[in-house]
């Protein structure tokens, strides 16, 4: 098996590459697809760290799926949102959408 | 040194990550994100969390990656494939590594490095159900009534007004 430390770096890497697509990113689906990799990549912590435990624990597991129940609304409601700003603005770079500054 | 098996897994899962953000067509992005949630499946399968790979691939694979596609469908437009990001992606590129280095750093130093082997005892479904059943029956409840009122908000606000 592999030590625990590989699977934290790849969880990091993922974790990085979220970071740089939120930040680097003006397409609002763009950006869910960086809130998704970020999402993933702390259920990977959280199954490998339950599963490195010195004690028997299936904690981790249960707890990422209820994660995974909840990334799936997130990402319902967040597409609802982009297909309505669309329909407003004929837009959705982040950039432009403007209405709600004060 | 890394098994194989996991080197190539992890290299296809953050190639695939990486290419869904930097893909110049939106659905191809969105064919790589699915990529991508696969090869975390696959690395839940390397941590012996069957059950738990057997959910990402029905939900994310299954559902939010058909979802972000249909939702591409309905909104596209040829402008975002010209749209130059210059000094965003710098930055970004810049903060993501450092971020990267930084923690790779501390966690390389901590004793991380110490835990090798794996539990012995595998869990499987049985003791998850046990669990969500006895210790967190109230977080289930909620979950399901946050996903329900998820769907309820989503569909209100897609909903097209007309006025007459």
């Amino acid at each position: 098996m592999e030590p625990l430390f590989n699977y934290f770096i790849l969880s990091l890497a993922l974790l990085s590459v979220g970071i740089y697509g939120l930040i680097a990113k003006r397409n609002a689906i763009r950006l869910l697809f960086a809130v998704e990799i970020i999402i993933n990549a702390a259920i990977i912590n959280f199954v490998a760290f339950a599963r490195y435990s010195e004690t028997p624990i299936v904690t981790g597991q249960t707890f990422s799926i209820f994660a995974i129940a909840l990334a799936a609304t997130e990402a319902a409601v967040g597409l609802a949102i982009i297909v309505q700003a669309f329909r407003l603005n004929k837009d959705i770079d982040v950039l432009e959408l403007k209405k709600l500054r004060g | 040194m890394p098994d194989l098996v996991f080197l190539t897994i992890a290299l296809f899962t953050l190639i695939t990550a990486i290419l869904s953000l930097e893909s110049r067509e939106l659905v191809y992005g969105a064919v790589a994100l699915a990529l991508s949630f696969l090869g975390v499946a696959a690395i839940f399968i390397l941590l012996d969390a069957l059950y738990l790979a057997m959910f990402q691939i029905l939900v994310y694979i299954g559902s939010i990656s058909v979802l972000i596609i249909f939702v591409i469908m309905l909104v596209r437009r040829e402008k975002w494939s010209t749209i130059k990001s210059g000094n965003e992606r710098i930055l970004g590129i810049v903060t993501a590594l450092s971020f990267f280095l930084v923690i790779g750093y501390v966690s390389y130093n901590s004793g991380l490095l110490s835990i090798v082997t794996p539990n012995p005892s595998i869990p499987d479904f049985y003791d998850i159900g046990i669990q969500m059943i006895n210790d967190y029956w109230l977080i289930l409840e909620v979950t399901g009534l946050v996903l329900a009122a998820s769907v309820i908000g989503a569909l209100t606000m897609a909903k097209i007004e007309r006025e007459n």
